[in-house]
């Protein structure tokens, strides 16, 4: 029966598709969005589909907004849909973020830090009034103001601490990581695979998670030691050729996040950090995994698990919005057959229960 | 490589014009787009971890004199590849090297470091001048 109900809709759905072709172009009266529009000025959009759809192609993440009418998390699962489609040639070196082509560098630590505090293209310090001005078409503004760029060192916050004994050292290793594109997710999963569903995790939901250990929820004292935003090089390894070559660069933004730490039998009171890193300019994602990273380390620094942003298997199950959409979304999908079940069941239950109390 | 890699295909195809010709060659493989995976570290200088994908294009040729070429470079452009695979062969050939080095990657590279030093300049107007309240008066 339930096959009955669900065949029939052909027509429906090449006509509802239609319709949507139809809105997702809008009024034919404007012009068209093109893929260079969005790439330019739905830039830090762009950039959102590229981190949480796994995938940095400015081309293919404008082309995925465009086609999601905007819907980012409907753009992301395009990309992610798209990236199963190419074969993998092999991974990168670990990017050197310290050798960053920095456009914005701030501290919330130290003031007067090597390299200094660079603000870059930030909305901070904006009065997030609207700006009737950019509902007018206008001139392009002049361009950004120039200063003389000294080749100053800008060495990490971590790194500094670091030189005191301060900063918990991270392990020097250089051990293949774990892929969770390759193999499931199983717990306890790793700091590598931890950041690797961090980084293309949702922000809305590491944002909140994040927010939650600051009021309280996990116990955070979180300083931002680092924020740094710009161009690293992406080299690799071809097997035909045997050496390291340049493949070309991409935005990242790196946040690290300056936790106390008490101490524990094994370990002298210090800093631990938490990291953050995201394709593109994502500074709230970024700071948002930070802080999220560092609850997940409560396991392995002693610490005692009692918030939701400490539980692994709650983040990392829950982080990944594409994830997420499959599954809600699909309770709109027909469960007649089910639900027809279900409505037998409380019919019964019903007349059971009147019965009982008529007698 | 690095500077075929950052260039796009119309600025190596201006510069191949101001170039001498480029030998004949035949495609070993691609040009493809596929894949590799970018890696970070932990806390930045700790263990590696995967960040997410890239695009990627490669191509390898072998010119008419035998020297082969490889190129992988970011996206999806598959005629920026081809010829960076050219000119990793034709580069091999000292014959050819020091006038495709002057024509194509020299200009190539010093107008990406232009922008890389505009880039600097702007990022350098933002950095903060911290003063005292005892310099203000």
């Amino acid at each position: 029966m339930a096959y009955v109900a669900v065949k029939g809709g052909e027509q429906a759905i090449e006509n509802a598709h239609a319709w949507l072709a139809e809105v997702r172009r809008g009024d034919p009266a404007v012009p068209e969005l093109s893929l260079a529009q969005i790439e330019q000025q739905m830039s830090l959009a762009v950039d959102r589909v590229m981190a949480e759809g796994s995938c940095y192609d400015r081309g293919l993440a404008a082309l995925a907004v465009k086609q999601a009418r905007g819907d980012l998390i409907e753009a992301a699962f395009l990309l992610r849909a798209y990236r199963t489609t190419l074969p993998r040639f092999g991974a990168s070196l670990p990017v050197d973020t310290g050798a960053m082509r920095v456009r914005r560098r701030i501290s919330a630590t130290y003031k007067d830090l090597p390299g200094g505090q660079v603000l870059g293209p930030t909305f901070d310090y904006t009065h997030r009034l609207l700006d009737f001005a950019l509902a007018a078409e206008g001139e392009p503004p002049p361009p950004a103001p120039e200063a003389p760029a000294e080749e100053t060192a800008m060495p990490r916050v971590t790194g500094i601490l670091a030189q005191e004994g301060l900063m918990a050292p991270e392990a020097q290793s250089d051990a293949e990581p774990g892929d969770l594109t390759r193999q499931p997710l199983a717990f306890p999963a790793d700091r590598s695979l931890r950041l690797q569903a961090l980084a293309r995790g949702d922000e809305g939901f590491l944002l909140a998670l994040g927010y939650s250990t600051q009021r309280g929820y996990g116990n955070a004292h979180p300083f931002v030691g680092e924020i740094r935003m710009g161009e690293v090089s992406v080299e690799l390894v071809p097997p035909e050729l045997g050496f390291p070559i340049e493949i070309g660069e991409i935005t990242v933004t790196e946040c690290q996040m300056v936790n106390q730490f008490a101490g524990s039998k094994t370990e002298p009171p210090q800093f631990t950090r938490g990291y953050g890193l995201v394709f593109g300019q994502g500074e709230r994602k970024a700071m948002a995994m930070a802080l999220v990273d560092r609850s997940l380390r409560s396991a392995e620094l002693g610490e005692e698990a009692t918030a939701p942003a400490q539980q692994q298997e709650f983040v990392l199950y829950h982080c990944d919005n594409v994830e997420a959409t499959g599954f809600v979304e699909h309770l709109k999908l027909p469960h007649y057959v089910d639900f027809q079940s279900e409505l037998e069941k409380v019919r019964q239950m019903r007349a059971t229960a009147m019965r009982e109390a008529a007698e | 490589m690095g500077v075929l890699a950052r260039a796009s295909a119309a600025e190596i195809a201006e510069r191949l014009g101001q170039a001498p010709p480029l030998p004949q060659h035949q495609r070993l493989r691609g040009p493809e787009t596929g894949l590799a995976m970018v890696r970070g570290r932990q806390g930045g200088d700790g263990a590696p971890f995967n960040l997410g994908e890239m695009t990627v294009t490669r191509c390898s040729v072998r010119l008419a004199d035998g020297l082969v070429g490889h190129a992988y470079v970011a996206g999806r452009d598959k005629q920026q590849a081809e010829w960076a695979a050219v000119l990793d062969a034709a580069l091999q050939n000292p014959a050819l090297r020091p006038a495709l080095l002057e024509a194509v990657i020299e200009p190539l590279a010093t107008a990406q470091a232009e922008r890389a030093q505009r880039d600097a300049r702007k990022a350098a107007a933002t950095r903060v001048q911290f003063f005292t309240m005892a310099t203000m008066r």
